[in-house]
């Protein structure tokens, strides 16, 4: 995977993309600050962050749209950076799509093959149109088109020119849930049949891990992490990254000693294991975090066994979602927890007012340090 | 009473139409008459004389044709400048932009009496005859203006998304102008040239001001009220009417032939 170039099976190039010191400072802010990050050959790559930490930026800088106040963008090891954005080997899936509203499907797949002064394009667009299922609505002009076709466009209109690496600016912002996902998979198993590196740019967590092998989350103009979904989700290294990709609960602690391959940290009146390679602070300050999922809830009292990390609350909120009933907890020392508990079996569920205690297994806990900020609410993308 | 209060907009609609129409009514009413003495104010007899013979007066063809030279003339000349100006305006940031944004307004403001008067001083002062090209070069002047403000509309609704994406599909900045630009403009030119042309033909103070001898369309008809407006101004009129008619419904049909075409598209996705 990791080849610097080589060739997939439909002749694309597949190259390795590299941006090396990436700096893009406005005229008051910096929106993306000294990235470096290699995107193997024949990835799918997804940028996740909230609204304004850079991502959009970075990948117009990659297209060639926005030029970077310092450092190099690499293409299978060729400098891109100062060319422009006609002369590079990069395409880009817009936002919204921007199709050309005056040409009709046909003519906007083949733009740009005829921009290059290639002359027969039919073969190419005819193949292209196969690819993202439109053969028969070459002739419609994008207005007569829904938006699900629309984008399957874009992304046609992009990838017939073979690009070392196909850009995908919030590609599925505009379409409905079930389009969504309709298109999720779509993407994936275009990104398969043609091999080429995706980068995709996104605020949606789901999305970006549902598509993507690898997930970088940005914040500020940096990556604060970055690994495949499974990882990632399960091993936040900073409060932003558990906060902002999926749902993390957290109690402030202090480290006060270690057991063999677990610190111990006394937070709210108890003790909990956090295994040391899962701990991002190893003395002093830290948030213990666990995550909705990985935790049971039971009346107190209950003999949950030794050996668990466990906290005491009382509900204040039950939701019956079906597969799994969703519990609000307010702790002993007045945090908000989330507690996912699968309905394996019919009745008997906990109500609001019910003392409970919620347990889980030390493997499951993270530590992170205590000075990094969360993510501020749910974070909705605009235009 | 129930019958009023549901067809009340209508009524009023009807109404308003016959108001807006009952001018030109009478217009194409008269270019059919004989009228007994030299004012033709009242119906006479039928008669389809005027429209045989529509030049049969003598400056009436002469003076709508100079009117149509004038204002094709006037109508590209300003059309080219006036969008060259409107691409600068919305496309660039330059010293005295805002100023001149200002500026390009004023023609439109300022009472034709004013300016007509004005370029009449003018043109005497630095010696220029009047006639055709001063008259060409005041309607240029005016029309600019409307030219640029319809085209800088049109420019700034336009998708700057677009043209990132013809550059990002191998479109160097002339081709991004040709193909996608351009294009993408286009209607918003012609119809502001179509104003343009409108407004240049029809033109009757600051023309007045600087024609001299010659005769456009609008100062013959002055002319004429004076003495009796022949048959034939009735006719051309009427004829200037159904000929933009016909333009209008041409367009429309086009579009209402685009629209249906789309809804049975959508309909059959």
């Amino acid at each position: 995977m990791s080849m610097s170039s080589g060739s997939s099976n439909l002749g694309f190039e597949v190259k390795d993309l590299e941006l090396i010191n990436l700096t893009k400072r406005f005229a008051d802010f910096v929106a993306v600050d000294d990235l470096s990050l290699t995107i193997p050959a024949g990835s799918f790559f997804a940028l996740l962050g909230p609204s304004g930490c850079g991502k959009t930026t970075t990948l117009r800088m990659v297209a060639g749209l926005e030029d970077p106040t310092e450092g190099q963008i690499l293409l299978g090891g060729a400098d891109l950076t100062r060319l422009k954005a006609y002369q590079r080997p990069v395409n880009t899936v817009f936002q919204s799509y921007a199709l050309f509203p005056h040409l009709d499907v046909f003519e906007n797949v083949a733009f740009g093959l005829r921009r290059r002064g290639i002359k027969d394009v039919s073969a190419a667009v005819t193949a292209m149109l196969e690819l993202v299922e439109l053969g028969n609505l070459s002739r419609r002009k994008p207005a007569q088109l829904s938006g699900g076709q629309q984008q399957r466009v874009a992304v046609a209109r992009a990838l017939i020119n073979h690009p070392g690496v196909l850009l995908l600016d919030e590609p599925l912002g505009a379409l409905d849930l079930k389009l969504r996902r309709q298109m999720q998979i779509e993407l994936k198993r275009i990104q398969t049949e043609v091999g080429t590196s995706f980068v995709h740019v996104t605020h949606d967590q789901e999305e970006a891990m549902t598509m993507a092998d690898t997930v970088a989350v940005m914040n500020k103009g940096r990556i604060e992490q970055m690994g495949a979904p499974v990882e990632i989700y399960d091993l936040p290294r900073t409060r932003f990254v558990a906060t902002f990709l999926g749902q993390s609960n957290e109690v402030p602690g202090r480290v006060t000693g270690s057991s063999g391959r677990d610190i111990l940290v006394d937070a709210a009146g108890a003790r909990f294991a956090v295994p040391a390679a899962r701990s991002a602070v190893e003395t002093g300050d830290i948030l213990v975090g666990v995550r909705p999922e990985k935790l049971s809830i039971s009346t107190q009292g209950t003999d949950i066994g030794d050996g668990v990390n466990a906290v005491t609350g009382k509900v204040i909120d039950a939701s019956f979602t079906g597969v799994s009933t969703q519990y609000l907890v307010m702790t002993s020392w007045g945090g908000e927890w989330m507690v996912f508990e699968q309905n394996h079996t019919l009745g008997a569920t906990l109500r609001p007012g019910d003392e409970v205690i919620v347990h889980w297994r030390p493997e499951h806990t993270f530590g992170l340090a205590v000075d990094s900020p969360a993510v501020d609410g749910l974070v909705a993308e605009s235009a | 009473m129930r019958w009023l209060r549901r067809n009340i907009i209508g009524i009023i609609a009807v109404l308003v139409l016959v108001y807006l129409f009952v001018p030109i009514a009478v217009v194409a009413v008269l270019s059919f008459n004989q009228p007994e003495g030299k004012y033709n104010v009242t119906f006479n007899e039928f008669s389809v004389s005027a429209w045989q013979n529509i030049c049969g007066v003598p400056g009436v063809c002469e003076s709508f044709a100079l009117s149509i030279q004038i204002g094709l003339l006037a109508t590209v000349i300003a059309t080219i400048f006036g969008t060259m100006i409107a691409f600068a305006l919305v496309r660039y940031r330059f010293r005295g932009r805002d100023s001149t944004n200002l500026l390009i307004f004023l023609p439109m403001a300022t009472p034709e009496v004013v300016l007509g008067s004005s370029l009449l001083a003018l043109f005497l002062n630095i010696t220029f005859p009047l006639g055709f090209w001063a008259v060409t070069i005041a309607h240029i002047m005016f029309i600019v203006s409307f030219i640029v403000v319809a085209v800088k509309a049109r420019l700034q609704g336009m998708d700057p998304r677009l043209e990132e994406a013809s550059r990002d599909l191998y479109a160097s900045p002339r081709a991004t102008f040709r193909y996608v630009t351009f294009p993408l403009v286009l209607p918003g030119i012609l119809g502001a040239a179509l104003l343009g042309f409108a407004l240049s033909f029809d033109d009757f103070i600051i023309t007045f001001f600087n024609a001299g001898t010659m005769v456009t369309f609008p100062v013959y008809i002055w002319g004429a009220a004076q003495r009796g407006i022949p048959v034939q101004v009735y006719a051309l009129a009427t004829l200037v009417f159904f000929l933009s008619l016909v333009l209008v419904l041409v367009v429309q049909g086009v579009n209402a032939r685009r629209r249906r075409r789309l809804e049975a598209a959508v309909a059959s996705s």
